[in-house]
């Protein structure tokens, strides 16, 4: 076990955890962040997303050590119920989401994607969420989603 | 919250016993109670069981009905503000919990809104009925001469007389009887109560938004994964080969040096870790050592072995749903006859979040919590699994991923059950990726043979379709146990639930017509990993698959359009017809037989056609894909769906349905299959058992068809059933490649061209 300093959503926090454990059960379990979750602890489907020194990265694979210092944000670090971020809301206003277990992974690569290129192209909207599966097909919505918070989406 | 105290302490005294967690609820109004029966389970003719107003006018209701993140349940309130007049927004469905909700049957079969709907509608008219006795007392008036609109009585002719229902029953309960029959999803409730016309509805047929949707989009959801309970530990299970190997020796040394490490528990063949934190948990369970014992039955070799099973064995029960005429007689006659044999494999639900439960078991009772289809289902399973009465263990339902009928086993609670008794704790099991894909119950193979024979002129004469398929064993209640139950050395004493028999034609009339679903025997003394239940529209893809390519099949024969070819035997089956018409008509169909006129370049296009009617839902599908003649890479371009499930509650929560049915049904055409061999699954993550991802997914045109004069009926899952069938009508029609097997890898179709 190891002291480990985290910089989460804005805030340091310090754990105590093994260094080699997934961030993701740091964020989850240390810190109560139920945003990102597991979903096959291998870096295949992209529902344990957070955004990590402006990259999405998958937590689930990503040793809670190597977090340490960098800021991390996560689906609670954009917005709440009372006051969304845009691409939150944008995904309201598409009701782009069935089950939403998937559905932090998607908003999180989005703001990646959306910090680095502000109005991406369809096909690059798909590059950029194929790696994040979605059971349920939710899929168009997620992009008209993406569309709308990038303000392409009349 | 006073009268939530009291019913604490009335559950609390009905179980002797102390159940932690009531702290979890979160702050809701939870002013009203259910109020429990003769039984153990909420009284459906107590009025008050149904739903509850509180003194703002918020209306409770204490649905058995669950979303498994479908959307079903802002279907479902609208139909209860629909029918009491009160605004959407006011309407609050509590999550399911055995000790207060009605038992409305399980949440499955795409019968939520089609049983779920009417009990709730009823349940909220007879309540509207109570609140207008109580106004026209108030008002001094009768109830005919009242109005009501947002929650507000008013004497018509007098806008001065008015009275709020908060006002009238705010808090208090209507200690009013109604009448209810019969159970599950077949109890009716207060029939002899009006409800309104459909002319009158006002929310009914708007597109609300999904109630629990911007909680979702912020991680204040909290999921089944989600839920923490003070003390809880974290466990984790460790499988067998199959459940009759047993442990031969467990070396447990590395595993106890696991920082965190609690306990090892092994019951029969059930092996499990308890650590203090999740990563422990993790980590032990990986360094356990265990040695199996040789398993009494080996997994069958390969699918082939698996489909000779199937062609060979003698069935259980042979579920013949259509017999007329004289198909054999007729086949003997006709001028030409035709013969196929269709192949869909193993499919897995492959649920986003693996199955996770928390389970508190005490000296003699048990709380859990899990995303169970199947809350009343779940309570017996634990309830006999740890030999506790019933009535002492409480099941709360937390909405967990995208279950699509894999939840109807809740085989996690029961792991979560032992473990928790084991160590006298409350514990949160979760499987890994690979638990769940080995060991999901998954939607088994089927072998469909299909005979016909035309007539001089062309026409169908005879129809002889058998869909032999296995039964679905890994399932609880009705004679069958989940896997932690059957692992303990818990037999089964049912040889299984049928996976359903729609899908083989019985849409068309033919002159002579056979249908049938014979269900052969599966192996039941040894489960194995290719564990059967009930995917999303079990068993009617397959079926679809091969009775509407077979139909496709002729028509090509015959050389007459596919669209042509189908209404000609759809005859007074009107609903199928105007479905066809309605796809056809959006979708720009161009009358010509299949295939298409060959192209000259390396990709060629192609459209397909297929209908269905699931649980009577009827879909008219058309598919338009694209060929790489090179690679046999298949690519759906666009897809179309007609979908008429009678009156439609959401039209927009019925599209997101919709898309999702598509999307996933193309990719079970296109990638799925549950890959093994005799040691066990092979497809135990996501690259070894791929599903569709963005770039893949194809545009999406829908046609809702609404039919308001008609009940409604379920909108989950019968978009499912003829996705993968018009996408092989449309491979064909591209390439002239007839692919009697799914999935239609590229393998399959470069196979397929160099035969033809």
């Amino acid at each position: 076990m190891a002291k480990i300093s985290l910089r989460v959503n804005g805030k340091n926090q310090v754990i105590d955890a093994e260094p080699d454990m997934p961030l993701l059960y740091a964020l989850r379990n240390d810190l109560q962040l139920n945003g990102p979750k597991f979903g096959c602890g291998l870096a295949q489907c992209g529902a344990c997303t957070v955004v990590m020194d402006g990259n999405a990265i998958r937590s689930c694979v990503t040793p809670v050590s190597a977090a340490q210092k960098k800021p991390v944000t996560t689906l609670e670090g954009l917005g709440n119920t009372k006051k969304m971020h845009k691409i939150q809301q944008a995904f309201v206003d598409e009701q782009a989401a069935q089950c939403g277990y998937c559905i932090n992974g998607m908003i999180m690569s989005t703001k990646a994607l959306l910090d680095k290129t502000p109005k991406p192209t369809d096909s690059q909207i798909k590059e950029a969420l194929a790696g994040n599966l979605c059971r349920c097909g939710t899929h168009i919505r997620i992009l008209r989603a993406v569309k709308r918070a990038s303000g392409q989406l009349a | 919250m006073k009268t939530m105290e009291l019913n604490r302490r009335q559950f609390l005294k009905g179980t002797g016993a102390l159940i932690v967690s009531f702290n979890l609820f979160p702050s809701s109004p939870l002013f009203g109670q259910s109020t429990v029966g003769p039984g153990i389970d909420a009284d459906p003719t107590q009025l008050d069981s149904w739903l509850a107003i509180a003194p703002d006018g918020t209306v409770t209701v204490f649905t058995g009905k669950v979303d498994l993140g479908t959307g079903v349940e802002t279907a479902l309130a609208q139909i209860v503000a629909e029918e009491l007049d009160v605004p959407f927004s006011r309407i609050h469905m509590i999550g399911l919990d055995t000790a207060k909700a009605i038992n409305q049957g399980t949440t499955a079969g795409s019968r939520s809104i089609e049983r779920g709907g009417p009990q709730l509608r009823q349940a909220a008219a007879a309540a509207r009925q109570e609140l207008l006795k109580l106004a026209a007392a108030r008002l001094n008036s009768t109830p005919e001469k009242l109005a009501v609109k947002d929650g507000v009585v008013s004497v018509t002719g007098d806008t001065r007389k008015t009275v709020s229902y908060g006002q009238l029953i705010g808090g208090k309960q209507f200690n009013a009887k109604i009448t209810a029959t019969g159970t599950g999803w077949d109890m009716k409730v207060a029939p002899e109560v009006r409800a309104k016309d459909f002319k009158e509805y006002k929310v009914v047929g708007t597109s609300q938004k999904r109630i629990e949707l911007p909680s979702k989009l912020t991680g204040e959801f909290v999921y089944a994964h989600d839920v923490r309970v003070p003390g809880m530990l974290h466990g984790r299970v460790v499988r067998p080969p199959t459940i009759t190997s047993k442990p031969a020796s467990i070396d447990d040394s590395t595993a106890k040096t696991v920082r965190g490490f609690v306990k090892v528990l092994q019951e029969g063949s059930f092996v499990g870790v308890v650590a203090e934190s999740e990563w422990a948990a993790i980590n032990a369970a990986k360094a356990l050592k265990v040695t199996w014992t040789q398993p009494q039955t080996k997994m069958p070799a390969s699918a082939d072995e698996v489909f000779a099973i199937l062609k060979n064995t003698k069935s259980l029960r042979d579920q013949v749903t259509v017999n007329k005429g004289n198909p054999d007689t007729a086949l003997a006659q006709a001028s030409k006859t035709y013969e196929a044999t269709y192949r869909w494999p193993f499919q897995m639900h492959g649920m986003m979040g693996p199955s996770c439960a928390v389970a508190d078991v005490g000296k003699d009772q048990a709380t859990i919590y899990t995303g169970t289809q199947g809350s009343f289902e779940t309570r017996k399973a634990v309830s006999e699994l740890l030999g506790f009465p019933e009535k002492n263990v409480r099941v709360l339902y937390r909405e967990a991923s995208g279950s699509y009928g894999r939840m109807g086993a809740d085989d996690v609670s029961e792991d979560a059950a032992l473990l928790s008794r084991a160590v006298g704790k409350p514990v949160r099991v979760q499987w890994m990726r690979d638990d769940e894909h080995a060991w999901e119950p998954k939607g088994p193979a089927q072998l469909d043979l299909v005979r016909a024979g035309v007539d001089p002129q062309g026409k169908i004469i005879a129809w002889d379709f058998a869909d032999r398929g296995f039964p679905l064993t890994a399932a609880s209640g009705r004679g069958l146990r989940l896997l932690a139950s059957r692992q303990i050395g818990m037999k089964p004493t049912a040889d299984g639930n049928s996976n359903g028999t729609q899908g083989g034609g019985e849409m068309y009339a033919f002159d002579n017509q056979k249908c049938a679903a014979p269900l052969i025997p599966w192996v039941q003394a040894d489960e194995t990993p290719l564990r059967t239940g009930y995917l999303r529209a079990p068993g009617d893809i397959g079926r679809c698959f091969a009775s509407e390519s077979f139909i496709d099949e002729i028509a090509a024969d015959q050389r007459v359009d596919p669209v042509q070819f189908r209404v000609r035997y759809l005859g007074e089956n009107k609903r199928g017809t105007d479905a066809l018409m309605a796809v056809t008509k959006q979708a720009r169909w161009q009358e010509r037989p299949s295939p298409a006129a060959g192209s000259s370049g390396t990709k060629a296009a192609g459209r397909g056609v297929a209908i269905s009617n699931r649980a009577g839902s009827i879909c008219g599908a058309v598919a338009e894909v694209e060929v790489d003649k090179s690679t046999g890479n298949v690519t759906v371009k666009r897809f179309v769906l007609a979908h008429d499930c009678g009156l439609i509650i959401n039209p927009d929560g019925l599209k997101n349905q919709i898309e999702g049915n598509i999307i996933q049904g193309v990719s079970r055409a296109l990638m799925e299959e549950v890959k093994f061999d005799a040691t066990g699954i092979k497809t135990l993550d996501w690259k070894t058992y791929p599903v569709i991802r963005f770039p893949e997914v194809p545009e999406i045109d829908i046609v809702l068809i609404n039919r308001p004069e008609m009940p409604a009926l379920g909108g989950g899952e019968p978009s499912s059933a003829p996705i993968a069938a018009a996408i092989a009508n449309a491979i064909f029609d591209a390439v002239g490649v007839r692919l009697r097997e799914a999935p239609f890898t590229p393998e399959r179709v470069l196979a397929g061209m160099k035969k033809a």
